[in-house]
């Protein structure tokens, strides 16, 4: 299975990059130009998110700066250690849905010190590898095309995020434990 | 929505650090990261301009029709509302093929471009549509099937059992996926979620911001 995930992530990129001009080309678009038009969008939007990214990572970094992490965690441990969550693992959870590059840091840490073959580095890795910094994405996407009232997607994905953090560990919990 | 959550995180961060006493770290993280998310932005330009000149490209080759029409039976489901010769069909598989394949730097451009395309099937300026929602929904619980992230940080520190973790990972990111997609229905449907209700409230309020590029049928009149 991953070795066929392997092998298409692989190729696949490298090979459409040839075959769409390719066919392009055939069908007698002129590719070259029409590249360059859509490039020159991609290039603005890219310009456009600026703002929405830095409202958001601004507040990111002053919450992960400003230890109430730590408060959250010691709110929250009487609860998912109930379920069988580890406290430790617990500020990288969390930090999972703000910061990509936060709860990766968090991650390396906690399989250093407890061992890839732990019951908290197996939590944290599939944790890791299974919620998204939903925080970060919304201000992507949406800042992209600036929807500034984006409905229920907030609360839909963090319940998502809450909800593969406890997922991770009880699967962890179920297949080792 | 996203106004509380912007002040709330700024307002605990701001209380926290003066309590625990890390309000000069707060002070140099946010601006420390008003530049990351500015290098971060301008990191995106590169493959950003890339894969929007190569689906400009597919587009005029009438790939993207012919893609929109094939994937058609499947979108009707998911995605209700769309056309199926809109180019936001293509956009979309494009976007959940690449989050499949877990080719990182291709899903962020190929998202923004879906997002793009069923932008011109949104009313309003500024207020989410369905479908929007949706895909929010999708990228947000992240569908990549494999978590080489994880498993590179794995075998950093361990190469043994470095790639036992991605069955459980698949499992659990499946399951999270159907709770975000299960969400994103149930909370739609609550009034202060509605698309209809909104725009209601920002007309009463006076702050309706129609979307010229409507193509759609019943464009919003002031």
């Amino acid at each position: 299975m991953s070795a066929i995930l392997n092998f298409l992530s692989l190729y696949t990129v490298p090979i459409v990059v040839f075959v769409i001009p390719l066919y392009a080309l055939i069908k007698k678009v002129p590719v070259y130009s029409s590249f360059v038009d859509g490039a020159k969008e991609g290039f603005d939007t890219a310009i456009m998110i600026i703002p929405y990214m830095v409202a958001m990572l601004c507040a990111i970094g002053m919450f992960r700066a400003s230890g109430a992490m730590d408060w959250l965690v010691s709110a929250l441990s009487p609860l998912t250690s109930m379920i069988g969550i580890p406290g430790e693992v617990l500020p990288m959870g969390i930090m999972r849905s703000f910061s990509g590059s936060g709860a990766q840091a968090m991650c390396a840490e906690l399989l250093a010190q407890y061992g890839t073959t732990s019951q908290i580095g197996r939590i944290a890795s599939v944790a890791m590898g299974s919620e998204e910094t939903t925080f970060y994405v919304l201000a992507v996407y949406f800042g992209a095309v600036g929807i500034t009232n984006s409905r229920q997607a907030v609360i839909a994905g963090l319940t998502a995020d809450i909800a593969s953090f406890v997922l991770a560990a009880i699967v962890v919990n179920l297949m080792w434990y | 929505m996203m106004n509380y959550i912007w002040v709330i995180m700024i307002g605990i961060s701001v209380i926290a650090g003066i309590f625990t006493g890390s309000i000069s770290a707060v002070q140099d993280n946010l601006f420390s990261f008003a530049d990351t998310a500015v290098e971060i932005a301008l990191g995106l330009i590169g493959v950003m301009a890339f894969f929007s000149g190569l689906m400009k490209v597919m587009d005029e080759a009438g790939l993207c029709d012919k893609l929109g029409r094939a994937l058609a039976p499947i979108m009707k489901h998911l995605f209700p509302g769309i056309p199926p010769e809109h180019p936001a069909n293509s956009a979309i598989a494009m976007y959940v093929a690449a989050s499949i394949m877990g080719l990182g730097n291709v899903c962020t451009p190929m998202g923004i471009k879906a997002l793009q395309e069923l932008q011109t099937l949104n009313k309003t300026k500024n207020i989410a549509t369905d479908a929007q929602c949706m895909i929010m929904a999708i990228s947000t619980s992240s569908i990549c099937l494999l978590p080489t992230t994880t498993i590179a940080l794995r075998s950093a520190v361990q190469t043994e059992g470095a790639a036992e973790i991605v069955g459980p990972t698949i499992l659990v990111t499946i399951l999270g996926a159907t709770v975000c997609v299960i969400m994103t229905k149930l909370l739609g449907k609550l009034k202060a979620f509605d698309y209809n209700y909104l725009i209601e409230r920002d007309r009463a309020a006076g702050q309706l911001k129609i979307n010229e590029e409507y193509i759609g049928n019943d464009p919003l009149k002031l």
